[in-house]
């Protein structure tokens, strides 16, 4: 008894020692023990003020959000205005093969964003629990009802539309493919753009800030993503889908000098750091560079025109994909910034 | 069953952190990291999905009176939680319904609705909701709701030992607070005041404070904001995108169709 008892004391010791060993070793590993080891041993205490908030530790949490949100935002866009290009199209007597590819862009969106949307959920098998109410006051609540029309409405057209071409017509199939295409239009309107909403209306400051603006934004990175998957597909005569990509690139520049116009230090994220060149990156691909080759393919030969826009069409892809990412990272990057929910209302 | 507030008084804390362990012992919740922040002797550092109450360790210059005469630093500290506010942002952005206020006026995360989309999390003008990386869901303070049910006081409330956390009705609360300010007040405590913000976008809350100096030290946010206050502006940016969208669609279709049609005609 009295052998054993110390010997157990100093096992239990060692224990401790060795995990204290572990706890340091892991601390340093993460980096959080050079904010101790930074100051020299008589360097002054870190302070909480007014200004520096509590030890200039971010007051707002980052959106959670992976890599699946930034790409549905872009995804989601161009699906929707791809929906509403086709629909247009059709009703206006159109060529059948734009209606077709541009349905068909629809309805891959239609797959591909519910899958972004639900693998990005902490709990994806309980995504249904979205369809257990429907509340206008939460934009994710009317985007997720929203998705689901648009979704159902632009896969029954492609579907039906699909048959009719192949297998030829009959009532049930006209039927479908007019309900589903008045859907994906109906929903796709607000489809395309109701992602600005969704980020406007939170607590982190760069994105509330620009509530007014980011769906009109993100409006038209849509429908510039949408022209310019359409003409990759080929439909590079088309003089509206010019126009309309024409419109897309023109709005987009005026957006980029807009924000870059805008004093307020709630937008930093947006034009500083990454996030800010990210942005940048996006908003110079998506306005100026289509706005430059579009112009420029309206005069001269028609190789030279088609190659120029298919330039463009890439262009604005490329531009709207990064406008998103920048969005994003700009909301962490603005979450992460204990100033700004410090200052005083309207500061 | 009463409307119900924490008013957690910083004069009274000692940094026991008893709040903490507590909450985590009656309501399960997890370790929240072996980290070393290197700040004062806080090494939790703010509110999340694993740490529902959370004590501040506001060290400043040295002030006469303030936590003491040491040279180094003055001490206060200051319990968290959440705000339960009378307009909660991550309740309204909720999709699922999953967020409800209670009978107690507390708003309450229901573990088994929650799917983990996170919206919540950006709708907290406090920074209060966090998404567990490994459970999947966002868990924040739920007020001891399952205590509160049976007439039983929150864990946390229940083990401060310096009743610097009281807990009660919450007319009584707020009246309760002002008496004690006005105490401090009297004793020379001048730079005593509550964090109470029933003027700003949250329209009040369920948990009141009484600091000394400046809230932002204690990065309490002098303006919160409920975010669905912004949906009018969204949402009318949304509408006009989407009009023109729609005209700018129909007029490029229309005026190509009409001048594809008077071409065909003129090379017949």
């Amino acid at each position: 008894m009295n052998k054993s008892g110390p010997t157990r004391g100093t096992n239990l010791e060692c224990e401790r020692e060795q995990r204290l060993d572990q706890i340091r070793q892991q601390a340093e590993e993460q980096g959080k023990l050079r904010v101790v080891s930074g100051g020299p041993v008589e360097a002054p205490f870190p302070q909480a003020s007014a200004e520096n908030g509590y030890y200039q530790l971010p007051l707002l949490k980052q959106p959670p959000w992976t890599w699946e949100i930034p790409l549905y935002f872009f995804v989601g866009g161009a699906a929707g205005a791809a929906a509403v290009i086709g629909a247009i199209a059709d009703y206006t007597g159109a060529e059948r093969a734009l209606v077709r590819d541009a349905r068909w862009i629809a309805a891959a969106g239609s797959v591909i964003s519910p899958a972004l949307l639900v693998s990005d959920l902490g709990r994806p098998e309980r995504f249904l629990a979205m369809l257990r109410v429907f509340k206008p006051q939460s934009p994710m609540s009317v985007g997720v009802w929203t998705l689901l029309g648009f979704s159902t409405g632009s896969a029954a057209s492609a579907f039906a539309g699909y048959l009719r071409d192949r297998y030829g017509t009959s009532l049930p199939l006209r039927v479908l493919e007019s309900a589903g295409q008045a859907a994906s239009l109906a929903f796709g309107l607000p489809f395309s753009n109701y992602t600005g909403v969704l980020i406007g209306a939170t607590a982190i400051p760069v994105w509330n800030r620009s509530a007014a603006s980011l769906p009109l934004h993100f409006g038209a990175s849509g429908l510039g993503a949408a022209v310019g998957l359409l003409e990759l597909l080929g439909h590079r005569k088309n003089r509206a889908l010019q126009a309309l990509g024409l419109g897309a690139a023109i709005f987009e520049t005026l957006e980029g000098v807009y924000l870059e116009s805008r004093s307020d230090g709630h937008l930093d994220p947006i034009k500083h750091g990454p996030s800010g060149w990210m942005a940048r990156t996006g908003g110079v691909l998506a306005g100026p560079i289509p706005v430059l080759l579009r112009t420029a393919s309206l005069f001269g030969g028609q190789r030279r025109s088609q190659s120029l826009r298919r330039l463009a069409g890439w262009s604005s892809i490329v531009g709207s994909l990064a406008t998103r990412i920048a969005w994003v990272q700009a909301g962490r990057a603005s979450a992460r910034d204990w100033r700004l929910p410090l200052q005083q209302a309207g500061g | 069953m009463s409307v119900t507030a924490f008013l957690t008084d910083s004069t009274l804390c000692i940094g026991c952190k008893a709040c903490e362990v507590a909450c985590k012992e009656w309501n399960g919740v997890s370790e929240d990291g072996f980290d070393w922040s290197g700040l004062s002797y806080d090494n939790t550092g703010s509110l999340g999905a694993s740490t529902w109450r959370h004590v501040k360790f506001v060290e400043q210059s040295p002030a006469p009176g303030l936590g003491g005469n040491a040279n180094e630093a003055s001490w206060t500290f200051s319990s968290d939680v959440c705000k339960h506010c009378e307009r909660a942002g991550c309740l309204e952005a909720c999709p699922t319904g999953s967020i409800v206020r209670t009978e107690f006026g507390g708003v309450f995360i229901q573990p088994d609705v929650c799917n983990g989309c996170g919206y919540c999390v950006t709708a907290c003008p406090f920074g209060v909701v966090e998404r567990n990386g490994k459970d999947g869901r966002a868990f924040k303070c739920t007020f001891c709701y399952d205590r509160q049910k049976a007439g039983l006081v929150p864990a946390c409330a229940k083990a401060c030992p310096t009743e610097s956390i009281k807990f009660g009705e919450i007319a009584e609360l707020r009246e309760h607070a002002h008496n004690r300010v006005e105490e401090l007040r009297r004793r020379g405590v001048d730079d005593a005041q509550i964090y109470d913000p029933v003027e700003s976008g949250v329209g009040g809350t369920h948990a009141m404070f009484i600091v000394r100096g400046d809230p932002r030290m204690y990065n309490l946010p002098p303006a919160p904001e409920v975010p669905t206050g912004y949906l009018r502006k969204a949402w009318t940016s949304s509408a006009v995108a989407a009009g023109v969208l729609l005209a700018g669609t129909l007029l490029a279709f229309v005026f190509d169709g009409r001048r594809a049609h008077g071409s065909r005609k003129e090379r017949r």
